[in-house]
């Protein structure tokens, strides 16, 4: 019986997991472990792996030099400015596609999709011209707009996929008992949806708080988010390692904290449909 | 009030037509319940007449006034889904406070609205679960519940009863009716049991593809059916059909005898139809024999209790002569 497998095999496959999940983990480790050390020792040959002098200093420096809180500041605005905007575009468009589909409606939903498998470069003259002319480059709103553009599909998409879950006879018990379609949303859908529509948004803010692309081209010093702060120290007068993986750590710290603290909801979320 | 009029409304789904063209007036106060069998369009009917579906084309009046192109929010009417369809992240209190909340009526009034409900349904102890934590019945009544605190134009049920277990099916019958004796509301009741509609029913419309096949009391259905789809459709078991030269005699192309016009003997040459008992099924209180009649095929009838009958048993039939349906070609009822 495979349930009785001996301990050697256990043990086997126990190393194994731990080997593959340290040398997944190894480059974050040693980001984390670096953003300690000085820059000498950073770049020490044979390197070391524990700091021989613990120092703060890299953080101090990072902020000094390019604020980080500005850039945190924006990070926090674009991807929960742009989660929210997407969530309040796509709630009805998918309660419409969930409930009042049409023909049309599963070639809808592939041709969003499909944007999402286009080059993000592919379109970067155009926007770029188009943000240049209405004076968008470098602007929080500019960006928390493109943000939103970009994962509208995917937030249309988790969403429906959520929403076909909900038995339509509720919906149509709440239009009897007098809602119209805003308290029928409001009050029956989206209290319903929630740990769907928690889950988008957990997702959501992740991937607009780690988008580098457009955060990178669209913006140079006002508006520059996380990502931007990160780009800024890999610049070519010098590679300073201790104070990029300083910078690093502080771009990512906040987003690992959110999803280590939301991974239960966020797995819910994912296998809401897969579990029922 | 509450009366409600179609003029010919007509349903399709695309190319599908699944109501023709139906025409009905349904009075302030009435029971009407739709029958019929699967998938003959009631509660596609039903629907309709709540507005969650469009007419394609025709007219929908209620109390005179044209609603076909009103949402189901704005025509007043209540309804009870065979699911429950209760909202699973409220209170019962709050699922049967719903509609009055959309009504926007002051929290006073709604509280009382909704103890004399509860009162009503005896739903009192239950008022802080969860849906998710009562029984079918208890489900059905809040449901029950939440569509009488509105005070509304109808009540429309859709197969309300059909989730719930046979006993439990009869109390709620009679609850219903009861409800209606007391509230003297319009209801639609949709159901695919004749039994359901023949015991509620004020009038009963029977539907078959979409069209309706008569609309009448429940014993105008049962003494005077239009045609054979309603004979054979109203009444429990089913009537029994003859065709060929046994109909000729009565001057119809088919005739059609039920269980419970027989006068049945067990004296050789005491009946006008010979046959073999095929199955008996005992009930206590009635009998049914499934008789293979010769050159008539398998025959249901239905005698009392008293005496048995086992697998073979030679039975001697004869047919009311008064009760005795004649149908033509077409399977229309022939007047006398
Ligand atoms: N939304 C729809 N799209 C296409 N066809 C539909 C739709 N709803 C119902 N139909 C079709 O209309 C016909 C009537 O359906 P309806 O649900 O009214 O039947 P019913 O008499 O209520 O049957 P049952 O007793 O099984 O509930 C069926 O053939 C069904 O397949
Ligand atoms: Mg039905």
């Amino acid at each position: 019986m495979a349930r009785n497998a001996s301990v050697q095999t256990k043990v086997g496959f126990t190393v194994l997991a731990w080997t593959v999940a340290l040398l997944l983990f190894s480059p974050i480790l040693w980001t984390i472990v670096t953003a300690f050390k000085t820059e000498a020792e950073a770049i020490a040959t044979p390197p070391t792996f524990l700091p021989l002098t613990f120092t703060l200093d890299n953080f101090g420096d990072v902020q000094d030099r390019s604020d980080y809180i500005k850039h945190a500041w924006n990070s926090i605005l674009v991807s929960v400015g742009s989660t929210l905007l997407g969530l309040v575009i796509a709630i009805p468009a998918a309660w419409s596609m969930a409930f009042a589909p049409t023909k049309r409606t599963k070639d809808i939903l592939m041709w969003m999709l499909s944007t999402k498998m286009m080059p993000a470069v592919g379109v970067l003259i155009p926007i770029y011209l188009i943000f240049r002319d209405l004076r968008l480059l470098d602007t929080v709103h500019g960006l928390t707009i493109i943000m939103t553009l970009i994962n509208l599909p995917i937030i249309i998409w988790m969403l429906y996929t959520y929403f076909k879950e909900i038995p339509v006879d509720i919906l149509e018990a709440a239009r009897m008992d007098g809602a119209e379609l805003w308290n029928e949303i409001v009050h029956v859908l989206v209290p319903m949806a929630i740990p769907g529509i928690a889950s988008t948004l957990l997702l959501n803010v992740i991937l607009a708080w780690n988008e580098a692309f457009w955060t990178i081209t669209l913006t140079s010093g006002r508006a520059g988010t996380l990502t931007a702060f990160i780009s800024s120290f890999s610049s070519p007068q010098g590679l300073f390692l201790a104070k990029l993986s300083a910078a690093s750590l502080l771009a990512i710290a906040p987003i690992l904290l959110l999803g280590w603290f939301s991974q239960k909801q966020l797995v819910r979320g994912l296998t809401f449909g897969a579990v029922k | 009030m509450g009366s409600i009029t179609l003029e010919h409304v007509n349903k399709s789904f695309g190319e599908v037509e699944i109501i023709p063209d139906i025409s009905l007036e349904i009075e302030d106060g009435e029971f009407v319940v739709f029958v019929g069998p699967s998938g003959c369009g009631k509660s596609t009917l039903l629907r309709l007449i709540a507005g969650l579906e469009d007419t394609t084309s025709g007219h929908i009046k209620l109390d005179g006034e044209d609603v076909t192109g009103a949402p189901p929010a704005r025509r007043g009417l209540a309804m009870v889904f065979q699911s429950y369809a209760l909202y699973p992240h409220m209170s019962v209190r709050d699922n049967i406070a719903f509609p009055l909340k959309m009504a926007k009526m002051p929290q006073a009034e709604i509280d009382k609205k909704v103890e004399y409900a509860a009162r009503t349904l005896n739903l009192g102890s239950y008022l802080d679960r969860r849906p998710r934590a009562l029984s079918g019945g208890q489900r059905q009544r809040v449901a029950i519940g939440r569509a009488i605190v509105r005070e509304p134009k109808a009540f429309l049920f859709d197969e309300p009863l059909s989730n719930l277990d046979a006993a439990l099916r009869v109390n709620m019958r009679l609850e219903i009716t009861e409800l209606h004796q007391q509230l003297k509301t319009t209801m639609i009741y949709v159901t695919h049991d004749q039994v359901e509609a023949m015991t509620m029913a004020d009038r009963i419309v029977v539907l078959n593809a979409g069209n309706v096949e008569q609309f009448g009391s429940p014993l105008e259905l049962y003494k005077r059916p239009a045609n054979r789809f309603v004979a054979g459709f109203i009444g429990s078991p089913k009537m029994n059909f003859v065709d060929g030269p046994e109909a000729e005699k009565h001057n119809a192309h088919s005739i059609g005898v039920r269980p419970e016009h027989f006068t049945l003997s067990t004296t050789a040459g005491a009946g006008q139809w010979a046959g073999t008992v095929n199955v008996a099924e005992q009930l206590g209180s009635d009998t049914f024999l499934h008789v293979e009649v010769e050159g008539l095929g398998l025959m249901t009838v239905r005698t009392d209790g008293e005496q048995t009958f086992r697998h073979g048993d030679k039975v001697y039939l004869t047919p009311d002569a008064n009760r005795i349906y004649r149908f033509d070609a077409a399977g229309l009822a022939l007047q006398d």
